[in-house]
């Protein structure tokens, strides 16, 4: 007999009107967190940090305006309006104010904004000057970290605007003791200490701002039972009359008490999830292994007959439409990079228990169900894969797969255990871990694991090789020598290593700097009270609190790097049919096609300073039209023919996946060049660094910011998504780009690694197809991938959604480590997965 | 592991990997080249002459066809072994008519087999049947043979060969390994496509000891700008893939006689 139940389930009439009425209108950007945050600051100051903010969040638990959405059954809001988000000015806030006018408009994540709420937030940011995160954060930083960041050779903007998020807090714990349970563990903590102790004032403030934040959560819920019995009272329809009451009873129990039924423990959960966005700006906030902690509530309602399968799948269904009514406002250029409104919620299923089983229930399916009942991009739904994996689980994904949505992605618990244990995670731990965010492994309710710190741009390093670390005017990077005195390959390469270590290091310091100030301004009791080990060592997780710390930047630009060093390895050293002479120039005139925007810069600003040395007056317009003619002659460059030549010549040369072991060997090597330096480095809350591979979607507008690379890419393209090859380099078919990828070292990237692959839905038809494809996830898998997601759609489909947006307003698709609607996408980040390879013909 | 089948030479004109859509599990399918056949419907012409030619593709001149020894076949192949174990999928041998290469054929297929992996092969059996007996039968796990026509001057017409003896190998292939035969039958336009001339193959298909399924692969033009490249005119150039309904109807047809029968491989 099966373990588990894996057929189809009916879809409630109730989900598609909470799916209507999500996407009625635009986003809206709302004050009152804002408001209420800043009026506590005001009154506390002198008071410690962490007292403040849980004051603040007493307050906003308090104050912030609470709706019960039409027909839902789980409720809990922190907007008004859904799909609205709060803002966060302890982080950063002038960006929003520079943005009030452009925000409803821009391409990437629009929100509209009122003119109170613009007012309301402008008195409110007059007091944030100097007090924010991100100012602390930038005053730790040296100046060559801040012209680095400048140069756009790497970026932490995710946690030096926002808070920092990126973790799975202990969901089972709330639903096992409630609130008050953990109350009493953080008063059993107290009582422990001694007033004597050294150490005594700051723990005792942390235990009590933990205390004062999990009462603040349970009045937060009080108040929702008591709006659902008003809302009873005026409700004439029966039906939802007796809904309301329901929800009433719940909110008046959860999440202060254990939860007693299967509905319970589906709205406790949910308060924890919106309070933990309420808290801070963090996102990637994940749910992890979702179908493990609520398995025991569906079981003993489903053993007892108290509930059906319909209704606990109903009840699933309305979380996940639920998740997607949360949202962020991200700046203009942080948009671009995680483009499509999304949070991140990992939610994943399946895989083993800390002792090595096998553990898919009912819930596992029910999950894949859900996204298929919601077609939406939350949760970011990931699928745990080992080789005790029941078929029927895969097939189950595969179904979901075929429909295009980029969802599930998969995850081999072969590499990423072992991954997770080479940095100090036990074995059961390991077994036990979750995806936060992307891609990123990480062991639950115990780790603070920093898994997005920064994206590294490793094709900038080259650049900076080809100039010898001076761009713009400015020192740069080291100085490496011209690349006309490199004699070897080797000579080049290390002049490239030389380039990525430093700049490794910077990014350390940068990441660290932000870090500290996150220590210091903002440590978060609320998220701290559910995270081990922060009440037994009396700290928050920002302090290191936790038991595992980790901080996991991640490099991309892997395959571009690849083919470009194996070309100047190849023709310029080996077969010596281009000097490397001609090759920077053929990059500088950006082959043959005009300057790139940074190389167009150098010289404008070049010729403006001889014309000013000469007497002449430069002013901005002049500056723009001598960078109009800079830009127009480079275009007719006397050997235009000869860099379109190299180009060609370039593209004869092997490249990055298509199953040749001596490129791939290469790219393996390089690889290294980012994930082996940073593996000697230390952060802040006492935990290491470890590399992650994979640029979210910021290998579009990164890509944008650099110039022409020697593997034939032109100036201000994107960079390749993730670690598989660049888009159309690949051209022997899926198996040839899997078995590529593979031979990279995935271990060593414990941080995650993301391979995209776009499949025609022609490959996946029948169930044939569906077993064909589980078997190349497997054979990608048995081989030592860690990551794979798919595209499921065909070309013609996406160009004709890119022509004509308002007929496909629901077509979600994969990104980067999530997927999104493929509308809200700016126009460059949509051709950037239209023509990544389509596989399967 | 040596072996000395393993030097044997052939000539092939291309290797196709991830192939889901013809034989089980995932394949890689190599092309021999060469064909006894000249069907006017072929879409890949460049595989029909035994030499080597030149064709072009996209405005540039390639070279079509390359003489390889079956180790550097195998080591091709091989690259996917982790796709086979999984799916159950292998090698295809297909063409051309990999059979008129038979020692090559012969060769791959031992190596396949020596190697673990499943094979097939795609096949008119245009051939001698004692060297398909010995050289070819001993190492197939699944044999795809087509069967255009009934009618052998129809046959002859659009092919350029009688149909007998096609039709009698196939007889005796299948008292020998029935069980292994899948009969498939390209549908083309104005040659075979009357619910009559298919249901002809399916009843002779339902006529051979152990035969089960008859596959109807629908005509395409994909190889029709190929003809250009080899400055060679594209005779059936008026000629409209079949219908969805019309591929429908057909199938329906076919099923009657209790085969499992399905459009597509």
């Amino acid at each position: 007999m099966k373990k588990f139940y894996d057929g189809d389930i009916a879809k409630s009439p109730r989900i598609q009107k909470l799916y209507d009425h999500l996407f009625e209108k635009m986003p809206e950007i709302e004050a009152d967190r804002a408001v209420i945050l800043t009026r506590v600051y005001k009154e506390t100051e002198g008071e410690p940090i962490i007292t403040r903010r849980a004051k603040a969040f007493k307050a906003i638990c308090e104050e912030l305006p609470i709706t019960i959405r039409p027909n839902e059954l789980i409720v809990g809001s922190n907007t008004k309006s859904p799909r609205s988000c709060q803002v966060f000015p302890e982080y950063s806030f002038d960006w929003v104010e520079a943005e009030f006018d452009t925000v409803e408009t821009r391409t990437a994540d629009p929100f509209h904004i009122s003119e109170e709420a613009k007012q309301a937030l402008h008195e409110a940011y007059k007091y944030w000057g100097g007090k924010t995160t991100s100012e602390l954060a930038t005053s730790y930083m040296e100046p060559e970290t801040l012209m680095a960041m400048k140069h756009n050779i790497f970026t932490p903007g995710n946690y030096f605007y926002n808070g920092i998020g990126h973790f799975t807090v202990k969901y089972w714990e709330v639903l096992e003791l409630g609130y008050e349970g953990i109350i009493a563990k953080a008063q059993a903590e107290l009582d422990k200490l001694d007033i004597g102790d050294g150490d005594y004032g700051k723990r005792a403030a942390f235990l009590r701002a933990a205390i004062m934040s999990c009462q603040a959560a349970i009045d937060y819920a009080k108040r929702y039972a008591l709006l659902a019995l008003e809302e009873a009272q005026k409700e004439t329809d029966p039906t939802r009359k007796m809904e309301l009451l329901k929800i009433a009873e719940n909110c008046a129990r959860v999440p202060a008490k254990p939860a007693t039924s299967f509905y319970e423990a589906c709205q406790s959960f949910w308060f924890v999830q919106m309070l933990l966005q309420t808290e801070s700006s963090g996102h990637s906030i994940s749910p992890g292994r979702f179908d493990q902690y609520m398995y025991p509530y569906y079981k003993k309602d489903m053993d007892e007959g108290k509930i059906t399968r319909e209704q606990a799948q109903e009840l699933i269904d309305c979380i996940w439409i639920k998740l997607n009514d949360l949202n962020k406002v991200r700046d203009a250029a942080s948009a671009e990079g995680f483009a499509g409104y999304s949070l991140f919620q990992n939610l994943i299923v399946g895989g083993q228990d800390k002792e090595g089983n096998d553990v898919t229930n009912d819930l596992s399916f029910m999950c894949i169900e859900a996204s298929m009942h919601t077609m939406l991009p939350a949760p970011s739904l990931s699928v745990r894969v080992w080789n005790k994996t029941p078929d029927e689980l895969l097939i189950k994904a595969a179904t979901l797969t075929r429909t295009g949505i980029g969802l599930p992605a998969y995850y081999n618990d072969e590499v990423i255990i072992p991954a997770m244990m080479s940095r100090g995670v036990s074995l059961e731990d390991a077994r036990s871990y979750n995806i936060i965010g992307c891609v990123e492994p990480s062991t639950p309710g115990k780790t603070d694991g920093w898994h997005d710190a920064a994206f590294f741009n490793m094709c900038r390093p080259l650049e900076m090789v080809f100039c010898n670390g001076y761009e713009l005017g400015e020192q740069v990077g080291p100085r490496t020598g011209e690349v006309s005195e490199f004699k070897t390959f080797e000579q080049f390469y290390d002049a490239y290593k030389t380039q990525m270590n430093y700049f490794i290091k910077l990014m350390v310091n940068a990441d660290n700097a932000i870090d500290i100030a996150h220590a210091e301004r903002c440590p978060l009791p609320y998220q701290s009270s559910m995270i081990d080990d922060c009440l037994a060592r009396g700290k928050s997780l920002q302090e290191g609190g936790a038991v595992y710390n980790f901080t996991g930047p991640q490099g991309f630009g892997i395959a571009n790097m690849t083919d470009s060093l194996y070309a100047i390895k190849t023709l310029v050293y080996e077969e010596k049919k281009l000097t490397i002479e001609e090759l920077k120039e053929a990059l500088d005139y950006n082959y043959g096609q005009g300057f790139g925007t940074t190389k167009a810069q150098e010289v404008t600003t070049e010729i403006a300073k001889q014309l000013t040395a000469a007497g002449q007056k430069v002013g901005a317009e002049e500056i723009a039209m001598i960078y109009k003619q800079v830009m127009e002659d480079s275009k007719n460059h006397p050997k235009k023919a000869r860099f379109e030549e190299i180009r060609a010549m370039i593209d004869t040369v092997p490249k990055y996946g298509n199953d040749n072991d001596v490129v791939d060997m290469f790219a393996r090597d390089v690889a290294y060049t980012y994930t082996k330096p940073l593996l000697g480095y230390k952060n802040p809350r006492g935990g290491i660094y470890q590399a992650g591979l994979y640029p979210v979607s910021a290998n579009v507008p990164l890509g944008a910011q650099t110039g022409a690379t020697p593997d034939g890419r032109l100036a201000n393209t994107p960079v390749a998504d993730g670690v598989g090859p660049v888009a159309n380099k690949d051209i022997l078919g899926p198996t040839a780009t899997a078995n590529s990828v593979a031979k990279l070292d995935h271990g060593i990237a414990s941080n995650g690694t993301l391979f995209n692959q776009k499949f025609h839905p022609s490959a996946l038809s029948g169930m044939e197809g569906l077993q064909k494809f589980t078997s190349y996830l497997r054979a990608y898998f048995d081989q030592k991938g860690m990551h794979v997601q798919f595209n499921v759609v065909s070309r013609e489909l996406l160009l004709d959604a890119q022509a004509h947006p308002e007929n496909y307003k629901t077509l979600c698709v994969r990104v980067a480590g999530y997927s999104a609607l493929f509308t809200t996408l700016s126009k460059s980040l949509q051709d950037d997965i239209i023509n990544r390879t389509t596989q399967g013909f | 592991m040596y072996k000395d089948y393993l030097q044997v030479k052939g000539r092939i004109f291309d290797i196709q990997k991830y192939s889901v859509h013809d034989g089980p599990g995932i394949r890689t399918i190599v092309f021999l080249k060469g064909c006894p056949l000249r069907c006017k419907w072929c879409c890949n012409p460049e595989s029909q002459s035994g030499k080597i030619q030149t064709m072009i593709v996209n405005g540039e001149e390639k070279v079509m066809g390359r003489d390889v020894t079956v180790e550097e076949v195998m080591e091709e192949v091989m690259r996917d072994v982790a796709h086979y174990r999984r799916s159950g999928g292998g090698l295809t041998l297909s063409g051309g008519e990999c059979l008129m290469q038979p020692e090559f054929a012969s060769a791959l297929l031992q190596a396949a087999k020596d190697m673990g992996i499943s094979t097939a092969i795609e096949t008119t059996s245009f051939a001698n049947f004692p060297m398909i007996e010995d050289k070819i039968l001993p190492f197939v796990d699944t044999y795809m043979m087509d069967i255009k026509h009934m009618n052998p001057a129809k046959h002859k017409l659009f092919t350029g060969q009688s149909n007998e003896k096609i039709l009698t190998n196939a007889k005796r292939i299948a008292e020998r390994k029935g069980e292994n035969l899948i009969i498939r039958t390209p549908v083309v336009p104005t040659f075979n496509d009357t619910p009559e001339e298919i249901l002809a193959i399916s009843q002779f298909a339902r006529s051979l000891p152990g035969v089960k399924q008859h596959h109807l692969l629908p005509y395409h033009r994909l190889g029709s700008d190929k003809y250009e490249g080899l400055g060679r005119d594209y005779l059936l150039s008026h000629i409209e893939p079949p219908s969805n309904e019309k591929m429908e109807e057909l199938l329906t047809v076919a099923k009657t006689t209790g085969l499992h029968v399905q459009i597509g491989g």
